[in-house]
């Protein structure tokens, strides 16, 4: 019989490994789905991973990379430093959102000016919009002790009604013949995210989320509010007693995480969407959940696994257009991710042991 | 082959591409909004991609991906399209207008057919259907078949060609019942099983004992099924699983010809760009089956308003018509030009309510 003992330390190096095992399970069960589908398993795992990177076309996809993985890492960071701390923001797809139509809005507004100025403040305008939607919760929480994931969760439908909103009325394109969405902020130079270098996929979000990564990795290791952060989350009690103070926390985390989330959306839709419409939002703040964890909470981690997840995307695609597997197919297989770091989380903290046949 | 490739990805690079490398093999690309089991808009794009295969065989590859957000994620999908040796690519939903464009200059040799949108380019071409066409016999039936006057719509998204859809529907509704109302709701979605059977249940709760659905999936047929006395009519596709009821009768999208004729131009090396807009007359629109649950009198009547669509004798927005604030539209006999119908975004009189702005 086997039964499982609870470590009296977390095992440092289960928490290193688990994610590996994790991929490593993912690719024997997605290929076991593969082939019952009667797709070559080998062929499949081998597309989805190695297509992207090193396949005939990287030269487009490797770009495509960063501009997929990078709104996740942006948005992962954020989430991380809260999560770490014990607050919960699951309401960044409604920050992203915030983000998009603040940033877009305030470029918007300047059309058709030309000046070298419009880009920044719609980078401020665009941090601005979706730390306000996180303060919200953040407020609520404090204030009057409201569950943050609530209220941060349905905030995210009512920033999608205000989307559809400004798409079909405040931000609608006036040339666009009635039709929903704004004017494509790609053909309004003065506020487009542009490519740094033409065909690198290299963009401010990719800097941004880089900057973010560093800034936290500091933070969290260097800075005393990270410290704060960290003994929250691993022993609120002794964090009181160290004098930490949890409404500033709260305000913090929830803030932080808004912001970048906010900056996500609006690098989004001034460079690679281009345009707020209705569909604007494709699930990036909740797939940054995926990744924050996948990343153990770590900005290095973070910054691999918004790769990896960027990864099974495209080469997601790839696999679909080139060996007809349906996309339902890529998106168990993008679950089995997550769940199977789930499952092997556990020997972080417990150990699997062959207990001797006592009779119970 | 390797060479050519090498030297399409170093053009790409510089910024010349030059798109798909010479084969023998003409390869066709779709992009699908919905999952190809959708049982509605998108299914019937893939019939139509079936029927290219099948109609081309070994001269032609198809290629699809499904379920592609509208956005960045479709150019992706496009790109990689051209790249990998597509020759003709259908993006299939109005949310690919701008990156068809993008990627169609990308890609000069690579030709592009967009669906339902208005942006043409030397080698995107638009095509759409005249559903509106189909909305009359609908709206017709409809009207006389309400017992609560009550008929329910579920619109996806407030763009032109679903305000048409709404508008041909309730004036032929009206013209048959004057007590006729119809309650709007706006899913804002084109696939969301959920979301639409939520439409579908609350439409029936207010009294609702029609539904008319701008939405894909079967989710509104089943909601309506399990409320019984309620009747459906199926979207883009026959949906006749749902036949005799709800399903009464149903739009169908034959894109099948359209997608057959434009692989063989590309073979021929014919293609051009063109601005198609197709109705029952072409096929493009077919009326599905009238089922029993139809009076026979009733099914006659819609039966020979197809006919006379069919023959070029009746156009569903013939005046006299006023729009919702009471002003004149369209005078006796005047039928809508095509322009006004692209870009409508007004209700028609007696529709309550307001598009969303």
């Amino acid at each position: 019989m086997i039964v499982l003992e609870k470590r009296p330390q977390p095992s440092k190096a289960w928490s290193y490994a688990t994610p590996l095992v994790a991929v490593l399970a993912t690719m024997v069960f997605g290929g076991i789905l593969f082939a019952i589908l009667g797709k070559n398993p080998i062929q499949a795992i081998g597309t989805i991973f190695w297509e992207p990177l090193f396949g005939e076309f990287a030269f487009y996809y490797r770009p495509q990379l960063l501009v997929k993985g990078a709104p996740l890492v942006l948005i992962a960071i954020g989430l991380s430093l809260g999560f770490r701390a014990g607050i919960w923001n699951i309401g960044a797809e409604g920050q992203y959102i915030m983000g998009a139509i603040f940033g877009a809005g305030a470029g918007l507004a300047f059309y058709p000016l030309d000046a070298f100025y419009v880009f920044p403040i719609m980078v401020i305008a665009g941090a601005f919009g979706g730390w306000l939607w996180a303060a919200i919760p953040a407020f609520l929480k404090v204030r009057f002790g409201t569950n943050e994931i609530l209220v941060s969760l349905m905030l995210v439908y009512v920033a999608e009604q205000m989307l559809a909103s400004v798409s079909l009325g405040l931000l609608k394109n006036p040339e666009g013949f009635g039709f929903p969405g704004s004017r494509n902020l790609q053909s309004y130079e003065s506020a487009h995210n542009a490519e740094l270098i033409a065909g690198s996929g290299m963009h401010w979000g990719v800097v941004t989320a880089l900057i973010a990564v560093i800034f936290a990795y500091v933070l969290l290791n260097r800075h005393m509010l990270g410290f704060h952060i960290r003994l929250t989350g691993e022993a609120p009690r002794a964090a009181k007693f160290a004098g930490v103070n949890p409404a500033r926390l709260i305000l913090f985390c929830l803030g932080m995480s808004g912001a970048l989330a906010g900056l996500a959306g609006m690098f989004e839709v001034a460079g690679p969407s281009g345009q707020v419409s209705i569909d604007f939002n494709v699930g990036y703040g909740f797939t940054a959940i995926i990744v924050a964890f996948l990343g153990r909470l770590h900005p290095v981690g973070i910054l691999l696994a918004g790769g990896l997840m960027a990864l099974t995307y495209i080469g997601g695609e790839i696999a679909q257009s080139q060996l007809g597997l349906p996309a339902a197919a890529i998106q168990v297989f993008q679950g089995m991710l997550l769940f199977f770091l789930l499952a092997f989380d556990l020997l972080t903290n417990y150990r699997i042991r062959a207990a001797r046949n006592e009779v119970a | 082959m390797k060479f050519t490739s090498l030297l399409a990805g170093a053009a790409m690079v510089l910024g010349l591409a030059t798109g798909a490398v010479a084969q023998d093999k003409t390869k066709v690309g779709f992009v699908y909004v919905g999952p190809v089991g959708d049982g509605g808009w998108t299914y019937e794009h893939d019939k139509g991609r079936l029927a290219v295969e099948k109609e081309f065989g070994d001269k032609v590859e198809t290629v699809f991906v499904e379920s592609v957000p509208e956005g960045p994620d479709a150019e992706r999908v496009m790109t990689q399209m051209a790249l990998e040796g597509a020759d003709l690519i259908f993006t299939t939903s109005f949310g690919y207008m701008d990156p068809t464009i993008n990627v169609a200059k990308k890609f000069p040799n690579v030709k592009f057919e967009h669906a339902t949108g208005y942006k043409t380019a030397p080698n995107v071409s638009v095509y759409s259907a005249r559903f509106y066409e189909g909305r009359a016999v609908q709206g017709h039936i409809a009207g006389k078949m309400t017992e609560s006057n009550i008929i329910g719509y579920i619109g996806s998204y407030p763009i032109p060609e679903v305000i048409r859809g709404i508008n041909s529907a309730y004036i032929h509704a009206k013209k048959v019942n004057p007590d006729v109302e119809f309650k709007i709701i706006w899913a804002y979605t084109w696939f969301d099983p959920a979301k639409e059977a939520d439409a579908a249940t609350v439409l029936i709760e207010q009294g609702a004992d029609v539904i008319l659905q701008h939405t894909d999936s079967t989710a509104p047929q089943a909601a309506a099924q399990e409320a019984g006395n309620v009747i459906t009519f199926g979207q883009a596709s026959d949906m006749s699983e749902y036949a005799p009821k709800p399903r009464v009768s149903s739009i169908i999208d034959n894109w099948a010809p359209y997608y057959i004729a434009r692989t063989q131009a590309v073979m021929d090396g014919s293609w051009e760009t063109v601005n198609t807009w197709d109705g029952i007359k072409e096929g493009m629109v077919e009326i599905g089956e009238i089922s029993d649950a139809v009076p026979a009198d009733i099914k006659e009547e819609a039966l020979a308003m197809t006919a006379a669509m069919a023959a070029g004798e009746y156009h569903p927005f013939t005046g006299p018509i006023k729009k919702q604030d009471g002003s004149d539209w369209l005078a006796e006999g005047e039928t809508a030009d095509d322009g006004t119908l692209a870009g409508m975004n007004f209700y028609v009189e007696g529709l309550e309510g307001e598009i969303p702005q």
